[in-house]
């Protein structure tokens, strides 16, 4: 360790050396702004998890006094470190946000260590007080809150009772989702059931693909996804003529007709926020977490689809979640297996770890974990 | 004529020619001034102490790679399995790092890279046992058996291996903070450089001055007459194939013990692939494969400040591989004649 803190402030005076160099060689800038740096695991455009990011940094370009540097289609290796440390080295960035979860550890913890003096804030849950460092943090959102709203619309609008989840992978944060639009939906529906695919990675379009047919083939009527990039399923199940929910983005653009609502990021909210404080000379904060209440999910525009009894019914859930009076986990609730996963009685915040830990599948989710 | 040199001249030309024809794109389809984006590419990837470790760092595991290709492609077979075989080494270095994790790192060093080189060379011997014992087509069962590695890798890192701690990411436990290989003194690039270097050096010695590498040569310009002269083909195949998936593997070992600590999905993101280019563009020669590598390592580095500077797509510099390989493939034909065109070039550009 020691060893590698000598190369860091080496490689440190290096960075600050050609960064002084950058800047003579810009000319005489008026006042320094505040340069920030984002960094993508897949295209800026892909309808998804990116572009959520990507139109949210777009707010940020348009701050006086900001500047903001982008990379897209950066894996989660070697190469996001280096992409940071080029980005501190060479555009003087001193606020930077890599935004895909596996960046964290060891990429952005190891940036981290060896810039102390910038600010580094990762999208996701991961920072914990007392182990992690202070120029280091998390900010995330409780989007599965804007997936039972989804959930609701969806049980509503479903004819067959059959609704589709096309995911990633089976980790707690799908699972939440695909847990909390299910009960959305039987919330409505009580003999709503929902098909969960698991497709085994991120971006897999012919899987995702393959897996909507399928659904569309056994009756599904409405799909939702928890992928990074909703686009082909949306716009397989639009051909279909069936019904969708959004996630990440509003894609209501790829499917005008079957659109329903969709669970939707506003990273704005939290990035200008940072910057703001940043900009008053204090660090943003380190574990940022909220919902609907807070902003930093909300929900697609309702679609022409979408019934008036369907709007008032989600609407009225809304309202309890912004004002406290409703918990989406509550027992008695049991996993797809029969086993009950919380007790009667027991009611869970969102902010509850428990809950980051989930690994089952509710009632009335058709699939499995493994 | 001198071989040598016509080879450098013409992989030379190839390159200019793609650099050419990448500022046309440039200039007419993005309208970027492309003496721009070229400064700012050589800025991003050799400008600077920091931009030089930069693509030295995205170098080293291509060199590895690469070498799964070029030490089959002596023998006329064309392996393209590298990923495979990376995933198969970096899966088996976790597993074996964990296992030994409690003892000096030296040794879980030796024994993660032992495991790694194993499970690739065992991974592409398999494809080139099956080319030679039951004819199957070593290009096809190479890229299969790379499906079949990373469904694998997903099965061991969420299933038996997994970290029950890595909610989110899954994972296999950490390998620990000692037994990491850290970086060469005084910089910021990891061992993995220096493994693929001595790899490629000794790789050479072998081709070129051992009878072992005479008879890969033999067998390669013709398996049939190789036979005749006595020569085991069978045993040079899986030996050279299992040394090519050897080189992956370790590949896959500095992926985990170097930079991630532990196994997971983001061993697969395609440095395996880029090896296949790299040895292609080295025309499978071990020693070239060196400067290759650390060109496109470069291109590599210097993608992210195209990016940031000129808004370019990151699809610009997958372009530029695109074009220099399929250069480098056409610049083939040269061979042998490439004096001719020279000259043609010459009296051309003299009118």
């Amino acid at each position: 360790m020691i060893d590698r803190f000598t190369i860091g402030r080496r490689a440190l005076l290096g960075g600050a050396a050609s960064a002084t160099a950058l800047g003579l060689s810009a000319g005489a800038r008026a006042q320094k702004p505040l340069v920030i740096g984002f960094i993508y695991v897949g295209p800026r455009d892909d309808y998804g998890y990116n572009q959520a990011h990507a139109e949210a940094a777009a707010v940020l370009k348009k701050m006086p006094g900001v500047k903001v540097v982008e990379e897209e289609k950066v894996p989660e290796t070697v190469a996001v470190e280096k992409s940071m440390e080029s980005m501190i080295n060479l555009d003087g960035a001193t606020l930077v946000f890599p935004t895909s979860f596996g960046y964290f550890d060891p990429h952005m913890l190891r940036m981290a260590a060896k810039y102390p003096k910038v600010q580094f804030r990762h999208c996701g849950g991961l920072w914990t007080a007392g182990k992690h460092p202070l120029n280091t943090g998390s900010y995330f959102g409780y989007i599965d809150e804007a997936q039972y709203l989804s959930g609701i619309v969806a049980g509503s609008t479903s004819k067959s009772g059959k609704l589709g989840f096309v995911a990633a992978k089976p980790i707690p944060q799908v699972l939440r989702n695909i847990n909390a639009f299910t009960m959305g939906a039987r919330s409505v529906n009580p003999n709503a059931t929902c098909q969960a695919i698991f497709t085994g990675d991120w971006s897999l379009p012919v899987k995702e693909a393959e897996a909507t047919n399928s659904m569309i083939a056994q009756g599904v009527d409405v799909v939702t996804c928890h992928v990074d990039s909703p686009k082909v399923v949306i716009e397989t199940a639009e051909r279909a003529g069936i019904y969708t929910c959004g996630y990440h983005t509003n894609q209501a653009k790829l499917a005008p007709k079957g659109y329903l609502t969709g669970a939707e990021w506003n990273w704005e909210r939290i990035y200008v926020d940072f910057v703001e404080t940043m900009k008053k000379g204090g660090a943003p904060g380190n574990f940022v977490r909220g919902g609907l209440k807070e902003g930093y999910v909300r929900t697609s525009a309702y679609g022409p689809a979408v019934s008036a009894a369907a709007k008032a019914k989600a609407d009225a859930a809304k309202s309890g979640i912004l004002n406290g009076s409703f918990a989406i986990y509550k027992g008695p609730l049991k996993d797809n297996k029969g086993n009950t996963v919380i007790a009667a009685g027991t009611s869970y915040v969102q902010t509850e770890p428990v809950l980051e830990g989930m690994n089952y599948l509710v009632e009335g989710v058709l699939g499995a974990t493994s | 004529m001198n071989t040598a040199f016509e080879r450098i001249a013409v992989s030379a030309l190839a390159l200019l020619a793609s650099a050419v024809l990448f500022g046309l794109l440039l200039t007419f389809y993005a309208g970027v001034d492309p003496l721009e984006a070229y400064a700012l590419m050589y800025q991003g990837a050799f400008g600077s102490w920091f931009s030089f470790q930069n693509t030295l760092t995205r170098a080293a595991p291509l060199i590895l790679t690469a070498l799964c290709t070029a030490l089959p492609a002596r023998l006329g077979l064309m392996i393209i399995g590298n990923e495979g075989a990376l995933v198969a080494g970096g899966v088996a270095a976790a597993a074996a790092g964990v296992a030994v994790s409690g003892t000096t790192p030296l040794l879980a060093q030796l024994v993660m890279a032992a495991a790694a080189m194993a499970a690739g060379g065992a991974w592409i011997a398999l494809a080139g046992g099956l080319r030679h014992y039951r004819g199957v087509n070593e290009t096809i069962s190479s890229l299969l058996l790379t499906y079949i590695a990373i469904a694998l890798m997903n099965h061991f890192v969420e299933g038996p291996l997994r970290d029950p701690s890595s909610l989110n990411k899954p994972s296999t436990h950490p390998i620990g903070d000692a037994n990491m290989i850290g970086a060469i003194g005084g910089t910021d690039v990891h061992w993995g450089l220096a493994f693929g270097i001595v790899a490629c050096v000794l790789c050479y010695l072998v081709q070129r001055f051992t009878t072992f590498g005479f008879a890969m040569q033999v067998i390669g310009g013709n398996p049939k007459t190789a036979r005749m002269m006595g020569l085991d083909v069978g045993r040079h195949v899986l030996v050279a194939c299992g040394a090519g998936g050897a080189a992956a593997g370790l590949a896959g070992m500095v992926e985990v013990a170097a930079v991630h600590g532990k196994a997971n999905a983001s061993l697969a993101v395609g440095y395996g692939y880029a090896g296949i280019l790299v040895s292609f563009l080295a025309r499978h020669h071990p020693l070239a494969i060196i400067p290759v590598a650390i060109l496109l390592g470069g291109i590599g580095a210097s993608g992210g400040l195209l990016q940031r500077r000129l808004d370019l797509p990151d699809a610009a510099v997958v372009v530029l591989q695109g074009i220099i390989f399929v250069a480098i493939l056409a610049s083939e034909t040269l061979y042998g004649r490439s004096w001719r065109w020279l000259w043609r070039i010459k009296a051309a550009e003299g009118r």
